[in-house]
């Protein structure tokens, strides 16, 4: 495919970007009945003769649904509906069990609303045309053929477990003006809105699960010129695929006008592996979705009363909380970008707030910790250790009991289930020596075997002495406390420190 | 006593008493079943086991000393188009022969919880689509009076099965008219109660915003009685009232009208109604005049565009509730032999398992829905039904009820309409406005047409949630013919 370097495509076009997100909220149960939601259960498990459509069944609004989407609206700043319905989305696909879909369509729940976004160090304001209700379509998997979508496919299975799950679709207005910016604005609102989801915890936003899903629209138009016709891109399933797609229709699109070439307003796939996008199966019309208004659903009318009740249970936004502990922490924008992305803001936060100081929070969290969770295959915050954990063992540190080594020794220990520090510190015999005889019988011994050493350190060659204290320190198996080492080193050689 | 000439409430009393046991109260009916049914064709399906079964459960509760409800033990005609776990459903389709429901539809569990006796499915048009039950997958019914001619539609079988002796209760639903018109047509009792009165839930559904199921019988309280049963709100159906149900069986033991203020709607009668419909349903006006009713006359003039209005509503809802008949997860399906994509495997199924009214109606919605043409069908038609709402907005606020001719006709041959929709369509004309309002409304039967000897119905209608004031008027107008007749009209049919 022909594309145009980035930078030179921008010298010539100004890009338009839209995007639509998808939030897969994390109620209890479905949108209309009352399945479960768990992710991973065994297929066709979590349905029930509403979510597979079986005849005579009824749809029912779930109130927590709607709660969580009109406390999403309240924090994208829209306005929410006082009264509104939902529409039916007709259109014959195998993996909706009523060839329709629930959804909104002229009365969406939650209009106008904006979410800023800072990239480097601009703040860009992203307006939201809409934010609305809808529900999730079953799972198919196709076997055979080469596409791995229906066509061509030998056969295909579907699982409804996903089916009726509650979704809420959040729509930008296009956002104009970004230039080169086009590819980190579009990642940064993802990003944005998907802390803004965590912050509410109406979603678990996991991009890889597909509760948090992203089209991106995109097109370009010389400077003047009315804006051109756009691409929708799908599959976009990580924050670095975000801007990576905007990124590449943004080269390809380039390329095509370039040539006097027409963009064609079509659905566009994007490719993990390569980075690029491809055309998804053109439509030979447009689809007519036929909507109309729910009839088995009875309005939405939440009343005012209740929409400002929910307006105070907004958490602070995660912008505004970034700011704050970045401050309070002393930390600049990307180690607190590092501990967003690393998604463990949450457990630092409660870590310092159980005495910790933030500096070693952060130590311990992004480095020790977060490498155990990979291991594990889980999240930082769901392994077996504790702020309170933490909270002792830097206690232990800064009373000598323990050094950074055995520090380390202590939460391996932990993690593996030997029980709380103290319990570990007993258990294992971990403890810096601190009686000055056994270390000066090391001191001896090492001296006697590095003669030379020991005599470099008589003649002021005080960088020597490293030489020692890790020798005493490998004898000791790090119990000792090295500064107490190099102390009594030094004055048995009669030297000043 | 007569085991299956009896009204509801006799039998049930006399269960109660011990003079009779419900099996074999079911037996009788399921033995009149076997001896007609083959001439009537009200049953699509019979449930012998589960029904002596149910009516042995009965008995035994009795024996045990357990209180039982006003119809326990009482046998009931369940239409095809409420699901019964365990029992065949089809909705009259071919498209849903072979499926068996794993849930009951919150009615059946209603009537279950009452200890009514559920004898089997009756016989309707395909989705419930039709007046006359002639399009139904499975062949007509005939109605009782005149076999060669219809029972009306679509909830035919289950008029035909009262009027046949067959049950002495049964369950309708009403999109337009298929409670009301049927019972017009085979001279018993049927109520469309107010639009969310009685749970939809397993209610295969035709037009949502216009289905309501209903209860039929033989005379008025029995009506009253099993409306009682199904009644009253449940969390399934959003659209179902939460609010107490009228007392509708206190209404029907309280036959006066004495004060009553009667509407009748000029639209709703003269031209274009048969003279003997016409005929017995000035004689009625009278007899509510005589009763004591002070009967004037409204007019709702938007009444002449609610059928073109209900026949954009209809289709465009109903082309959506079918579409998940495509052969994906239970019922028919055709072509699919591993060399067709699923979207040739969904056609080949609708082509196969819908019948040409079906496709009609799924065409005609699938097009007023279209963009382009949303505004001016389905818009259009949205306008007219809140004019019409309108309409009885303003005569319920002169009068308690109105009334008129249920259907403009007595019962046709069969065979006579079937090739022209419009036709059959016009049969409704006097039911439809009810639906599209929400309102509820009785048709009951005042006489025989003098020019055929067919049964006529009167329709009354009330404002949402007034439906006891058709079983107080309804009783009344009844308790006046049984007075001048000394038995119901039903005692009139031939024997068969």
């Amino acid at each position: 495919m022909k594309t145009v370097p980035f930078d030179e495509a921008l010298t010539r076009y100004e890009p338009v970007i839209g995007l639509e997100v998808h939030v897969e909220l994390g109620t209890q149960s479905k949108m209309f009945c009352s399945c479960s939601t768990n992710f991973g259960a065994a297929p066709n498990t979590q349905v029930c003769p509403v979510c597979l459509a079986l005849p005579g069944a009824m749809p029912v609004a779930n109130r927590a649904a709607i709660e969580s989407i009109i406390r999403i609206g309240l924090a994208l700043n829209c306005s929410i509906a006082e009264w509104c319905r939902m529409a039916r989305k007709n259109y014959f696909y195998p993996d909706m069990p009523k060839d329709y879909q629930i959804s909104q369509y002229d009365e969406p729940i939650c209009t106008d609303g904006y979410l800023d976004v800072t990239v480097d160090g601009k703040v860009i304001r992203v307006e939201i045309e809409r934010v609305h209700m809808e529900e999730d379509t079953g799972k198919l998997t196709h076997s055979g053929g080469a596409t791995g979508r229906i066509h061509g496919a030998d056969y295909s299975v579907v699982d409804y477990n996903r089916a009726g799950i509650p979704l809420v679709e959040i729509v930008t207005k296009t956002v104009v003006g970004t230039g080169a910016l086009a590819p980190a604005v579009a990642r940064t609102y993802v990003a944005e809105l998907r802390d803004l989801m965590r912050a509410l915890g109406v979603s678990d936003v996991k991009m890889e699960e597909g509760s948090l899903r992203c089209d991106a629209n995109l097109s370009l138009n010389r400077p003047g010129d009315p804006w051109g016709t756009r691409t929708e891109t799908k599959n976009v399933n990580s924050l670095r695929s975000v801007e990576r797609a905007v990124r590449f229709e943004i080269e390809r699109q380039a390329a095509v006008l370039d040539d006097g070439g027409r963009v064609h307003q079509e659905t566009r796939h994007f490719q993990e592996g390569d980075g690029t996008t491809a055309p998804g199966r053109s439509k030979e019309q447009a689809e007519d979705y036929r909507y109309f208004p729910e009839p088995d659903l009875v309005p939405i009318a939440p009343s005012r009363e209740w929409v400002e009740k929910l307006r105070l249970t907004l958490p602070e936004l995660p912008s505004v909380r970034r700011a704050r502990l970045a401050e309070a922490w002393a930390i600049g924008e990307f180690e607190m970008a590092t501990l967003v992305n690393a998604g463990i803001l949450d457990i630092v936060e409660e870590t310092v707030a159980a005495g910790v100081a933030p500096d070693a929070a952060r130590k311990w969290w992004s480095g020790e910790f977060t490498r155990a969770a990979s291991e594990r295959g889980v999240e930082p915050a769901d392994l077996p250790v504790t702020s309170a954990d933490i909270a002792r063992v830097e206690e232990l540190i800064a009373s000598g009991a323990l050094n950074d080594k055995l520090a380390r020794q202590v939460f391996e220990a932990v993690l593996a289930g030997e029980g709380s520090p103290d319990e570990v510190v007993a258990a294992r015999g971990l403890a810096v020596v601190s009686d000055d005889g056994p270390l000066l019988e090391a001191i001896d011994a090492a001296l006697a075997e590095q003669p030379d050493v020991a005599e470099k350190i008589r003649s002021g060659k005080l960088q020597a002495a490293g030489a020692i204290v890790g020798a005493v320190m490998k004898t000791t198996r790090g119990q000792a406390d090295a500064g107490r080492v190099r102390e009594l080193l030094l004055e048995r050689l009669g030297v000043e420190g | 006593m007569s085991l299956i000439r009896d009204n509801a409430s006799v039998l049930a009393s006399a269960i109660a008493e011990g003079e009779v046991s419900s099996e074999e109260v079911t037996r009788a009916h399921l033995d009149r079943i076997a001896a007609v049914d083959e001439r009537v064709h009200a049953f699509l399906h019979v449930d012998s086991d589960g029904a002596i079964a149910a009516a042995k459960r009965v008995d035994a509760k009795r024996a045990a000393g357990e209180k039982l409800g006003p119809l326990a033990g009482v046998p009931l005609a369940l239409k095809d188009v409420l699901a019964m776990k365990g029992q065949p459903t089809t909705a009259g389709s071919k498209i849903l022969e072979g499926w068996i429901p794993p849930y009951d539809a919150a009615v059946v569990e209603r009537l279950r919880a009452a200890d009514i006796i559920i004898l089997g499915k009756t016989n309707m048009d395909e989705f419930a689509m039709g007046s006359s039950t002639e399009h139904s997958a499975y062949g007509p019914t005939h109605n009782p009076w005149d076999l060669d001619r219809i029972p009306g539609g679509s909830g035919g079988g289950s008029a035909a099965a009262l009027a046949a002796f067959e049950a002495p209760l049964a369950i309708g639903t009403d999109t337009g008219g298929s409670i009301r018109q049927p019972a017009a047509v085979t001279a018993t009792v049927g109520v469309k109660p107010t639009y969310g009165a009685v749970p939809r839930y397993g209610l295969i559904a035709l037009a949502s915003s216009l289905d309501q199921v209903g209860p039929c019988a033989r005379n008025v309280l029995d009506t009253a009685l099993l409306h009682a049963a199904i009644a009253g709100h449940d969390a399934r159906d959003s659209t179902s009232i939460n609010a107490p149900v009228p007392d509708v069986v206190a209404a029907a033991l309280n036959a006066d009208v004495r004060g009553m203020k009667v509407g009748l709607v000029r639209e709703l009668s003269g031209a274009g109604y048969q003279a003997g419909v016409q005929q017995r349903f000035d004689e009625a006006v009278a007899i509510l005049t005589e009763l004591g009713a002070e009967v004037i006359e409204v007019s709702c003039p938007h009444f002449e565009y609610a059928l073109a209005a209900y026949y954009l509503i209809l289709p465009s809802e109903c082309s959506s509730n079918l579409a998940r008949f495509d052969g994906m997860r239970y019922g028919l399906r055709v072509g699919d032999d591993g060399s067709r994509s699923v979207e040739e495997v969904m056609a080949l199924t609708r082509e196969a398992g819908f019948g040409p009214e079906v496709k009609r109606r799924i065409m005609i919605g699938t097009y007023a829905l279209s963009s382009g043409y949303y505004d001016a069908y389905y818009g259009q038609a949205q306008k007219v039904r809140t004019l019409i709402t309108r309409d009885f907005t303003e005569a319920f606020e002169k009068v308690d009820v109105l009334i008129s001719p249920t259907a403009p006709t007595t019962a046709f041959k069969i065979g006579e309409k079937v090739d022209d929709p419009v036709a059959m369509y016009l049969n409704d004309i006097a039911t439809i406005p009810v639906n599209l309002a929400g309102n509820c409304a009785m048709s009951l039967p005042i006489g025989l047409a003098p020019e055929d000897g067919l049964p006529v119905g009167l329709q009354i209608m009330a404002p949402p949630m007034g439906d006891d004031r058709l079983y107080r008027a309804g009783a009344a107008v009844e308790a006046a013919l049984v007075d001048r007749w000394g038995h119901l009209l039903i005692e009139e049919a031939p024997a068969l």
